[in-house]
């Protein structure tokens, strides 16, 4: 079972998380391989966010380890690993108000992209490519709930990604609209970023993902393809309960 | 090709200011020009990290006094000259601005404002009970006789024109550069910042201690203007509020604002304060700033740009 280690793009090695007495994360552990789609679920407050904050770096873990290109990252401050590759998108979508959407996307690629990719031609395609370009000179405020979606996305992608975690970029969204984001992570995907993919849509993340790694009360409670996700017990009463 | 441009005019204000000393006005406009001076010091170094950052600094006065008590403390022990002073109180308070900029790592938005203000309260404290530099009662300086321009009022004026000049050129180069949109974006979403790979920390360091330099940098010459300090006038309470409200009134987003603020609301003052009273201060800018912060939220910068857009 154990693969090679130059496969490994992400490992999550027993990581836990407090907050307070509540225990939201239990050692969990997890593998992402380079170029893969993995999906994560999960009921709600089961802990994805949580996972994510703490692989980004925006929440310091207590206790585990986590290393990206086998290299260990777990104290490393959230901007770094941003620029080491990691980069996240937020399950409520966090614009720079003050800025126009061509600018929002300059912050990441001034900050973040390794080689400096210079200025608005750069910005500008990854816009044209998400399908942004005409809202380029608007104020984040005026844009429709995909478009502020779809904000985030490109905003992430500027940052020149190896691995880019989704958190929820389709809730509220028409299936037109899932459809939509769906395309531009697949197309994500094929230019070979590793995609983590958090979402409730069931429709979404099972066509999306090869594996999917389910949540429950900070454990990880399964693992499989889609295929075998729909189809086992634990997971089924997690969702339903008992 | 900007930057030239805006060095230039400086230096053009500069010419100006020398040009007004030359025509030996009443010696009571460069009293005033002094203090509406100081507050454009005080304005933009505020605005470094209130408006740039978004980090509500409400310990003004600390940062001037600790200032002003430098200047005096050289005075004392080493008689040493203005512009060591002047150096000195920028790098002291400097130094307190790092200080509180590791605080930002716990406190934000309003518990921020408060920690800086009691912060003023506790050195206000502290000077208070340190004779060396005149404790309560306060210091009295004794002037040597102006070394240039044959009057204190008019030195210390060309001084802060100077000082004026450099603070706004600073903060103008800071705003354009990857540091100003580094603190744009984490003064509109800290997290977001972060994970989009701005080291908020570092920047924000930068911009308390960048800050805390300019006010104390505009506090150091004080001691020389009024000639005696007492804890409360260097710890006024004025400071705190107009340091706030003028960049509030002229615009945070960009280097104008404060300077068009500290200007008419410095002014109005001054007018104020001889042709009616000086008590009338705070309310005029309570009522002014009110009024902004109901009507133009974003300042005269942000009113004019609206109208233009018209
Ligand atoms: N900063 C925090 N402080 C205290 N408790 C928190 C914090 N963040 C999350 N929690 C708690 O941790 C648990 C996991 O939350 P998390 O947001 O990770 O869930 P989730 O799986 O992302 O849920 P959802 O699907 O609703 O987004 C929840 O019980 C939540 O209340
Ligand atoms: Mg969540």
């Amino acid at each position: 079972m154990s693969r090679p280690m130059a496969d490994t793009l992400l490992e999550i090695d027993a990581i836990s998380k407090r907050f307070g007495g509540f225990l939201a994360l239990d050692r969990v552990s997890l593998r992402v391989r380079a170029g893969e789609r993995l999906g994560l679920i999960g009921p709600n407050g089961s802990g994805k966010t949580t996972l994510i904050n703490c692989v980004s770096g925006a929440l310091p873990t207590d206790g585990g380890r986590i290393l990206f290109e086998g290299r260990d990252i777990t104290a490393l401050p959230a901007h770094q690993r941003t620029r080491l590759g990691i980069v996240r998108s937020f399950q409520i979508p966090k614009p720079f108000t003050s800025m126009t959407v061509l600018e929002n996307l300059g912050i990441p690629l001034e900050y973040a992209a390794p080689a400096r990719s210079h200025g608005a031609a750069a910005a500008l395609d990854i816009l044209r490519a998400i399908g942004l370009d005409a809202k380029a000179q608007l104020r984040p405020t005026g844009l429709t709930q995909i478009e502020m979606r779809k904000l985030e996305l490109a905003r992430a992608m500027a940052a020149r990604p190896k691995l880019l975690i989704s958190d929820e970029a389709m809730a509220g969204l028409s299936s037109a609209e899932v459809d939509d984001i769906l395309a531009i992570l697949f197309r994500l995907n094929e230019s070979g970023i590793t995609i983590i993919m958090i979402e409730h849509i069931m429709r979404a993340v099972m066509r999306f993902s090869q594996r999917v790694v389910v949540l429950d009360a900070g454990t990880r409670i399964a693992e499989g393809t889609p295929e075998e996700i729909v189809r086992n017990p634990a997971v089924e009463k997690a969702y339903l309960g008992e | 090709m900007k930057t030239v441009r805006a060095f230039l005019v400086g230096v053009a204000l500069i010419g100006l200011g020398l040009l007004l000393v030359g025509l030996r006005v009443n010696p009571y406009a460069y009293f005033a020009g002094y203090v509406v001076l100081q507050y454009v010091i005080i304005a933009t170094a505020w605005n470094v990290l209130g408006g740039y950052a978004g980090y509500v600094n409400f310990g003004t006065p600390a940062f001037f006094a600790l200032g002003a008590y430098t200047a005096i403390f050289l005075i004392e022990a080493f008689g040493a000259p203005l512009p060591v002073l002047i150096l000195a109180g920028g790098l002291v308070a400097g130094l307190l601005g790092l200080g509180i900029g590791y605080l930002t790592l716990r406190l934000k938005g309003v518990f921020f404002s408060i920690a800086t203000f009691a912060l003023s309260v506790v050195l206000q404290t502290l000077i208070i009970n340190w004779d060396y530099v005149g404790g309560a009662k306060g210091y009295t300086l004794i002037r040597p006789p102006a070394p240039f321009f044959g009057s204190w009022a008019i030195l210390l004026f060309m001084v802060m024109v100077g000082l004026a000049v450099v603070t706004v050129l600073v903060a103008r180069s800071v705003e354009r550069s990857w540091i100003g949109r580094g603190l744009a974006a984490l003064r509109d979403n800290e997290e977001a910042a972060e994970c989009m790979g701005v080291p908020t920390l570092r920047l924000k360091l930068f911009a308390t201690t960048l800050s805390g330099f300019f006010l104390g940098v505009a506090g150091a010459p004080f001691p020389y203007y009024v000639t005696y300090v007492e804890p409360s006038s260097a710890f006024d309470l004025n400071y705190a509020v107009n340091a706030l409200a003028m960049p509030m009134i002229g615009g945070t987003t960009t280097w104008i604002g404060p300077v068009i603020g500290a200007v008419l609301l410095g002014t109005a003052q001054q007018v104020a304060t001889v042709t009616i009273s000086s008590e009338l201060n705070l309310l005029i800018v309570g009522v002014v700033l009110v009024l902004f912060v109901v009507l133009a939220p974003e300042g005269i910068v942000g009113l004019v740009r609206r109208l233009r857009h018209r």
